[in-house]
């Protein structure tokens, strides 16, 4: 069995295609989670194929639902933004022996293939549905949520991992040589780093709006507050540390005005969901939350960098898409939880839904008030990629556990948890869900 | 700024020649008529991919927007950290951007909205990159 990526027709770009087909028929019942780590120690037992073994099992098992009834797997194949295997550099073949290999050596070391994943899980008998959901788990969900709607399975595993080695992300290869091809050479000879684009976008907010990089500050203090009641997230486990304003704003820069606390840190990492028919969920050991909507941005800028009237117009296209399919308005929403790495694009994603009415230039005012989940406006309960770490998909976890109530000192109090959204990566192109409490 | 020095391929190498000849080229569609930066090998307004021609333009942007590098992942550009990374729209047509460091303009000192004119600096293998000058007055 060979794995396709998804088509694009599974994902739903265009604004007037009407509510979702299969609103509140799909569920996202069972969640699992690996311990995180900083970096791969080598051992083969905390390789990534090894933690997203160790994800899928407890998603399999907090959903109650025995191995052999699982027809359907979707995998984010690609394991990392910038922590590439050295060309030359030994393969480390203890780990390789230690599990049933696929033609690549590197996979279950640097990346992830449906194949291997189901050499090494022998209690998965059944699966007859694979699917590459490239990029990140909210390509994955949307993906997961239409072939379980179109019948292609009826329980399906969804998973994304990160690997992470030592040294820093993009400082080897290209970066460290002297020369460069000519076509890459057109962008990259200026050196900006990862987020350099988003921090253009930022300062160009700023300058319009008269806003400031200090009024970041909160948002980043509550998403830490947010990521330290996650058990599952890199610094509850490992570093539980608060992010006060002061030390936020005294951290060195990366790219002017993004700072190295509005860069998520790189870790390792495996979530994985199970998702199943809404009528199948019924007998599931959690309450299911049902899918109401996914949708998708696939624009592109004009140029090199997204100006700030591109951004606007794209996350507010966006926000439509999401009401429109979901068939509910902003007001709708009990909490939000759209991506966070890097930080300073969050407003951007607020903004485009219009959570609680708030308009273009508003997010930043909007973050000196009540945000807590404790409030009535709950930003990021899950605390994001600030509060726990590279993952992109704490937020999807966060939506599920707090829509079954289980999402422990995170569980959001000032508000009735009935619906809640969550997606990214960037404010153009990106991948969105939105969860409901209840199938109507 | 000791930029890396540039390889041409079959892609740009119209674009690395020309600026080896003191002279910007951006790639403009034949069909709808609309210049495309960075370069590939379709348009990509087009929906059937129209065909691509390089066009001379005039030199002439403003500086839109910029960050300062303080971690930059590139190496030969370490030494020189915190530097200025500046975006210029083309005069000829806004949309396109370029990438500068700005030689000459202070770090963080970037005035926004400013005119500025191309000029052609060698990287580390003598290829000619264009950069960007603030216009006096
Ligand atoms: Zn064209």
């Amino acid at each position: 069995m060979t794995t396709p990526t998804a088509p694009d027709a599974m994902y739903r770009n265009d604004e007037g295609l009407g509510i979702w087909e299969h609103r509140g028929k799909v569920a996202a019942v069972g969640v699992g989670h690996a311990p995180t780590s900083r970096r791969w120690d080598g051992r083969p037992e905390t390789c990534v194929g090894a933690i997203t073994i160790d994800a899928l099992r407890k998603a399999i098992d907090d959903a109650g639902v025995a191995p052999d009834q699982i027809d359907g797997l979707v995998v984010v194949p690609v394991t990392t933004t910038g922590a590439f295997w050295e060309q030359g550099k030994p393969l480390p073949m203890d780990v390789i022996q230690s599990f049933n290999q696929t033609d690549d050596p590197l996979d279950g070391i640097a990346k992830l293939s449906a194949e291997w994943l189901l050499a090494n899980m022998p209690e998965l008998t059944n699966v007859n549905f694979t699917m590459y959901g490239p990029g990140c788990m909210s390509n994955a969900l949307n993906v997961t949520a239409q072939a379980v709607g179109d019948g292609l399975t009826h329980t399906c595993l969804v998973v994304k991992s990160w690997h992470n080695f030592e040294g820093r992300y993009y400082q080897g290869g290209a970066n460290a040589g002297n020369a460069l091809p000519g076509t890459p050479a057109v962008t990259q000879l200026w050196g900006g780093p990862a987020s350099y684009s988003t921090a253009l976008q930022f300062a160009e907010y700023c300058r319009k709006y008269g806003k400031t990089h200090e009024m970041m500050a909160p948002f980043m203090e509550n998403s830490r507050r947010n990521g330290l009641r996650f058990p599952e997230g890199y610094w509850a486990q490992h570093r539980p540390e608060e992010l006060i304003p002061e030390d936020y704003l005294a951290s060195r820069w990366i790219a002017k005005p993004a700072n190295l606390f509005d860069n998520d840190i790189p870790i390792m990492m495996s979530g994985a969901y199970l998702f199943s028919t809404a009528e199948r969920a019924q007998d599931m050991k959690q309450n299911p939350v049902y899918i109401l909507n996914h949708a998708s941005s696939n624009t592109r800028p004009r140029s090199l960098v997204p100006t700030l009237d591109e951004v606007e117009a794209d996350t507010a296209r966006t926000g439509r898409k999401i009401y429109e399919g979901a068939g509910i308005t902003a007001d709708d929403l009990s909490f939000e939880n759209m991506y966070d790495g890097f930080s300073l694009f969050h407003q951007f994603h607020l903004e485009g839904l219009g959570y609680r009415g708030i308009k273009f230039g508003e997010a930043l005012d909007f973050y000196q008030t009540d945000i807590s989940i404790e409030g009535p406006n709950p930003v990021s309960p899950s605390g994001g990629n600030v509060g726990s770490g590279r993952s992109r998909v704490w937020m999807h976890t966060d939506c599920i556990q707090q829509l079954q109530g289980r999402a422990g000192a995170r569980q959001v109090t000032g508000v009735k948890p009935e619906v809640g959204v969550s997606g990214g990566p960037m404010p153009l192109g990106g991948n969105y869900t939105v969860w409901s409490a209840s199938p109507d | 700024m000791a930029k890396q020095g540039v390889e041409p391929d079959e892609l740009t190498q119209p674009f690395w020649d020309a600026a080896n000849e003191k002279r910007l080229v951006i790639q403009n569609c034949v069909d709808c008529d609309r210049l495309q930066h960075p370069p590939s090998n379709t348009c990509r307004d087009c929906d059937d991919g129209g065909q691509l021609a390089w066009k001379q333009v005039s030199g002439r942007g403003t500086i839109y927007n910029y960050g300062v590098v303080h971690d930059c992942p590139v190496r030969l550009l370490q030494e020189d950290q915190p530097f200025n990374l500046a975006v210029i729209m083309l005069d000829d047509d806004p949309g396109i951007q370029m990438y500068s460091h700005l030689p000459g303009v202070p770090v963080d000192d970037v005035p926004v909205g400013a005119a500025v004119e191309v000029i052609f600096e060698p990287s580390a293998n003598g290829q000619l990159v264009p950069e960007w000058r603030v216009i006096d007055g």
